[in-house]
C-alpha cells in the first residue's frame, strides 16, 4: 500500500483553478520528485498535502488514512512535514526558537533534545549560530534550518519545496547530499524542483507536472532519457 | 561651486528642518506656554530649553551626517546649522515686528519675539539670537568632537538636570513628605518655588558626573564582580532588588499626596490596558485598534452589577469584578471569532470598527433603558475592602498595584509557555506556524481573549474608582493612546509597557499645560521614535537584535 496517496485532487484559488486532476502516489522509503515550470502547481500540491490549502474535490491517504477530517494543525503530528518554499524560518526568533517551535505538537522532551545534536551535527553551522536571529542568517544557513526545524517534528514523509533554490553550486550539491543522507536514516522524500537534472538523479520516481496536471509520469532514470523532459526542465 | 556646495549642504539643510521646527513649536504658542515653567528658576524656561534641545540636536546631526571625516568641516556644520536655526526665527522676528502676523498665527506675539530676542528691541535682539545659534551650533560641533565618554557625560548630566527640572512637581513633594531637617534642607537647597536653584542645577550635574565617571571607572569590575559572585548571592541581590521596589511601589502614595496618587491611579489603569494589548500585538502581531471595547465593557458589567440606578442588582465591587473580566473574555471571543481570517491593515481597521460600533451602542437611544445612554451610569458605589471604603485615589492606587503584579505574573508566565511560543510563531508566519501544527484559531482568540480579559479589569476599577461611567469616556483616544504605550515602551516588553505608560499618560497630567499640545507631542514622539528608536524606550531583546546592527553577537558568532 501506497504511503501517501493523492486521488484524482483539483483545488482552487477563489476562481483560479491550481489543481485539475491531480493523482500521485509516494511509497514508504521513496524519494519521489515533482518537476514542472513556474506556476504549474507544484506548490499548491504539496499545501493540499499538509492541510494548508483544501483540495475542492479528490482525496489524499496516508497509510490508506483519509486526511481530509484532520484539521491543518493535526496533519503534522501525522508525520507529514513540509519545508515550504522560500524557507520561511522566524526571521525574528533565534535558530534554537525556531528549532523549538518545530517541536512543536511534540510531547517527548528527551526525544527533542537529542533531535537537536542530531541536527547540530549535520549542520555544524546552526550550532554555532545557535542564538542568532534566524533572520540574520544566509541564505543557505535558513534552508539548513528550515530543514532542521522540519526534522524537529520528527517527520515520516518530508515533503520538500525547492530546497535548493538560490543557492550556489557547492550548496546545492550539499543540500542534495543531505536528501540523501535523511532517506538512508529512513525519512521518506517527496521533492519538488525546478532544478529537474539533480532532482531525478536523486529520486526514484518522478511526475512532470504542467498547468493544474500531472503530463507524465515514470521511473526517474526514464525521465532523465526522456527527450520531453530533457527540453523542456534541463535546457538541452 | 557644487563641491562646496556639497561640503556645507548637510549644515545648511538640516539647520533649516531645525528652524522649521523650532518656528513650528513657537507658532502653535508651545514657546511661551512652556516659557511659565522654568527648568532653572528665573533662567531657563521649559520652551526655551526645548527650542535649545531641538537647535542644538540638528546642529548635531548636521555634522555627524557630514560624510566628510575632517573635524573643522564637521564643527562648520554644525556652527552653520546653528546659524540657520536662527536665522530662521530671525526671518519671524524681523517679519513679525514690521507686519501684523498675528492674524494668521495667533501665537506670533510680541511676547513671542521678546522670548526669542532675549527681550532685546532692534537689531540688537537678532543679534543675540544669532549669536545663541551660533553658541548651539559651537556647542554641538564639540560635543561631536568629544570622545565618547564625554560626550555621553555632558549630554546625560544636562537631561538630569531636564528631567530634575521637569518633576519638580513629583520630587518636591516626596521630599517635603518626610519633614526631616535633611530632606528639607535638599529640597530647598535643590528647588526654588519654580524649577530647579542654579546652584540645585549645577549640583545635580556635578553630583551626576562623580556618579556616572565612578561608574565607569569601574565599570569592568563592577560587571565582572557581580558575574563573579556566586550564583547565590546574585540571587539574593535580585532579590533584595525587587524588594527595594516592591517597598517604593507600596510607601508611594503615601508619601504623593492626593494629587500625585491620581496621576498614578490613572497610570496604573493604562498599565494595566498596555500590559493586556501587549499580549494581543505584542506577543500575538495582532493590531487591534478597537481595544476600548473591552475596557467599555469591564466598565459597564460593574457599572450595571453595582449602581442602584438601572437594575439595582445589589452587587458589590469584588463580586462584579470577576463577572466583567468574564464578560471582557467573552467579548474578546466574540469579536475576534469575525476577523480570524484577517492580518495586518485589514484587522486594524475591522477592530477600530468594533472599538466604535461598541461606544454608539452605549450611547443609543435604543438601548438607554438598559445601558443608560448618554447620561451613563452613575452612583456606582466604591469598592469595599472588609469593611474599609476605597475612596482614596490612594487606596485605588493598591488596587491597581494588586491587578498589575497579577497580570504581569500572567503575561510572564503566558511568554515562555507553549502558548506564548504559538503566539510568537504566529505572528511572524502564519501559514508555517500552522504547518507546524499551532492551531491559529485557537491560539488567535486566546490572545484577544487574555487581552480583552485585562482591559475589563482596568476598565471595571476604572468604573468604581470614578463612580460614574459615560459612553464619552471610551472614545477611539483611549485605543490610540495603549496602542502608543505599547509601541513607545517596546513591543513585548512588560517594563517596556510600564515606562511608556508612565511617559504618555503621567507626563501630560504632570505638566498640565501640556494638555493643549498632547495629540501633537504624541505624534511627533512617535515619528521620532520609529526613526531613532523604532524598538521602543525599553525594547525586548530580541527586537533590539533585529532592528539595530548588534556587534557583540556578531562577535560571539565569530568567536
Ligand atoms: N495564494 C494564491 N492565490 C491565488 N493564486 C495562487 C496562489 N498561490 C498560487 N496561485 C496560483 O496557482 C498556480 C500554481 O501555483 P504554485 O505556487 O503551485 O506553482 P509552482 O509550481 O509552485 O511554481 P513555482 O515553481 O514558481 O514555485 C499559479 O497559477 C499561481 O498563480
Ligand atoms: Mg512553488
Amino acid at each position: 500500500m501506497a504511503m501517501l496517496e493523492l486521488k484524482n485532487v483539483h483545488a482552487h484559488y477563489g476562481k483560479i483553478h491550481a489543481l485539475k486532476d491531480i493523482s500521485i502516489t509516494v511509497n514508504k522509503g521513496e524519494i519521489v520528485t515533482l518537476i514542472g515550470g513556474n506556476g504549474a502547481g507544484k506548490s499548491t500540491t504539496l499545501k493540499t498535502i499538509s492541510g494548508t490549502l483544501r483540495p475542492s474535490a479528490g482525496q489524499i491517504f496516508l497509510n490508506g488514512e483519509d486526511l481530509g477530517k484532520y484539521p491543518a494543525h493535526e496533519i503534522v503530528t501525522l508525520g507529514i512535514v513540509q519545508v515550504p518554499e522560500g524557507r520561511r524560518v522566524f526571521g525574528q526568533l533565534t535558530v534554537m526558537e525556531n528549532l523549538d517551535l518545530g517541536a512543536f505538537t511534540s510531547k517527548d522532551k528527551k526525544r527533542d533534545a537529542a533531535t537537536v545534536e542530531k541536527i547540530f551535527h549535520m549542520f555544524p553551522r546552526l550550532a554555532e549560530r545557535s542564538k542568532q536571529l534566524a533572520g540574520t542568517l544566509s541564505g543557505g544557513e535558513q534552508q539548513m534550518l528550515a530543514m532542521g526545524r522540519a526534522l524537529m517534528a520528527d517527520p515520516k514523509i518530508l515533503l520538500l519545496d525547492e530546497p535548493s533554490m538560490g543557492l550556489a553550486p557547492v550548496l546545492v550539491d550539499s543540500v542534495f547530499a543531505t536528501i540523501k543522507t535523511l532517506h538512508a536514516q529512513g525519512v521518506t522524500i517527496l521533492l519538488v524542483e525546478q532544478n529537474a537534472r539533480m532532482a531525478l538523479k536523486t529520486a526514484s520516481r518522478g511526475y512532470v507536472i504542467q498547468t493544474g496536471k500531472v503530463i507524465l509520469e515514470d521511473d526517474a532514470k526514464k525521465l532523465l532519457e526522456n527527450e520531453m523532459v530533457k527540453k523542456a526542465y534541463m535546457g538541452d | 561651486m557644487t563641491k562646496t556646495q556639497s561640503l556645507w549642504n548637510h549644515g545648511v539643510k538640516i539647520g533649516a528642518i531645525g528652524g522649521v521646527s523650532v518656528l513650528t513649536i513657537s507658532l502653535i504658542g508651545m514657546v511661551q506656554m512652556f516659557g511659565k515653567r522654568f527648568i532653572v528658576a528665573d533662567f531657563l524656561p521649559m520652551g526655551v530649553a526645548i527650542a535649545l534641545i531641538l537647535t542644538i540636536l540638528t546642529a548635531y546631526l548636521a555634522a555627524k551626517k557630514t560624510s566628510i571625516p575632517d573635524k573643522s568641516i564637521q564643527l562648520a556644520n554644525s556652527v552653520i546649522s546653528g546659524l540657520m536655526t536662527a536665522g530662521v526665527l530671525s526671518m519671524l522676528v524681523i517679519i513679525g515686528r514690521s507686519i501684523k502676523l498675528r492674524t494668521v498665527f495667533v501665537e506670533a506675539s510680541p511676547q513671542l519675539y521678546n522670548i526669542l530676542t532675549g527681550g532685546i528691541q532692534g537689531a540688537g535682539g537678532i543679534i543675540f539670537l544669532l549669536g545663541v545659534g551660533l553658541l548651539c551650533g559651537v556647542f554641538a560641533g564639540i560635543l561631536i568632537l568629544l570622545n565618547d565618554l564625554w560626550r555621553k557625560l555632558i549630554v546625560n548630566a544636562l537631561a538630569t538636570v531636564f528631567v530634575l527640572g521637569l518633576l519638580q512637581e513629583l520630587i518636591m513633594p516626596i521630599l517635603k513628605a518626610w519633614d526631616l531637617g535633611v530632606t528639607n534642607y535638599i529640597a530647598e537647597l535643590f528647588y526654588a518655588m519654580n524649577g530647579l536653584t542654579p546652584m540645585g542645577a549645577i549640583l545635580a550635574m556635578i553630583i551626576f558626573s562623580i556618579i556616572y565617571l565612578s561608574w565607569y571607572a569601574n565599570r569592568e569590575k563592577i560587571k565582572k564582580g557581580y558575574g563573579d559572585l556566586p550564583k547565590e548571592t546574585q540571587k539574593k541581590t535580585k532579590y533584595l532588588g525587587l524588594l527595594i521596589l516592591a517597598i517604593i511601589l507600596i510607601v508611594l502614595p503615601q508619601v504623593l499626596g492626593l494629587f500625585l496618587s491620581e496621576v498614578l491611579t490613572i497610570v496604573g489603569l493604562y498599565v494595566l490596558l498596555g500590559l493586556g494589548l501587549n499580549i494581543v500585538v505584542g506577543y500575538a502581531g495582532l493590531l487591534d485598534l478597537g481595544y476600548v471595547a473591552f475596557f467599555a465593557i469591564g466598565s459597564y458589567v460593574v457599572a450595571l452589577l453595582t449602581s442602584p440606578q438601572i437594575f439595582d442588582f445589589g452587587l458589590n465591587f469584588w463580586q462584579a469584578l470577576p463577572i466583567a473580566v468574564i464578560c471582557g473574555v467573552l467579548a474578546g471571543v466574540i469579536l475576534g471569532i469575525p476577523v480570524l481570517k484577517m492580518r495586518g491593515d485589514y484587522l486594524a481597521i475591522a477592530t477600530l470598527g468594533f472599538g466604535e460600533i461598541i461606544r454608539i451602542l452605549v450611547l443609543s437611544d435604543f438601548l438607554k433603558p438598559w445601558l443608560g445612554g448618554a447620561q451613563g451610569i452613575g452612583s456606582i458605589p466604591n469598592p469595599n475592602f472588609f469593611g474599609f471604603h476605597m475612596v482614596k485615589p490612594q487606596h485605588i492606587y493598591y488596587l491597581l498595584l494588586a491587578g498589575c503584579i497579577l497580570v504581569v505574573f500572567i503575561s510572564l508566565r503566558l511568554k515562555n509557555s507553549r502558548l506564548g511560543r504559538a503566539w510568537m510563531a504566529m505572528r511572524e508566519d502564519e501559514d508555517v506556524a500552522q504547518a507546524m501544527g499551532i492551531n491559529l484559531v485557537a491560539t488567535k482568540l486566546l490572545a484577544f481573549a487574555t487581552g480583552a480579559g485585562f482591559s475589563a479589569l482596568s476598565g471595571a476599577i476604572f468604573a468604581s474608582k470614578i463612580g460614574s461611567v459615560y459612553p464619552h469616556s471610551f472614545n477611539v483616544f483611549i485605543s490610540i493612546n495603549v496602542v502608543a504605550i505599547v509601541i513607545i515602551g517596546g513591543m513585548g516588553s512588560l517594563p517596556g509597557v510600564v515606562i511608556g505608560a508612565a511617559v504618555l499618560m503621567g507626563l501630560p497630567e504632570l505638566l498640565r499645560e501640556f494638555a493643549e499640545y498632547r495629540m501633537f507631542v504624541y505624534g511627533v514622539a512617535l515619528v521620532v521614535m520609529m526613526l531613532l528608536r523604532p524598538e521602543g524606550l525599553l525594547p525586548e531583546q530580541r527586537h533590539k537584535m533585529a532592528l539595530h546592527d548588534e556587534p557583540e553577537t556578531e562577535a560571539k558568532t565569530a568567536a
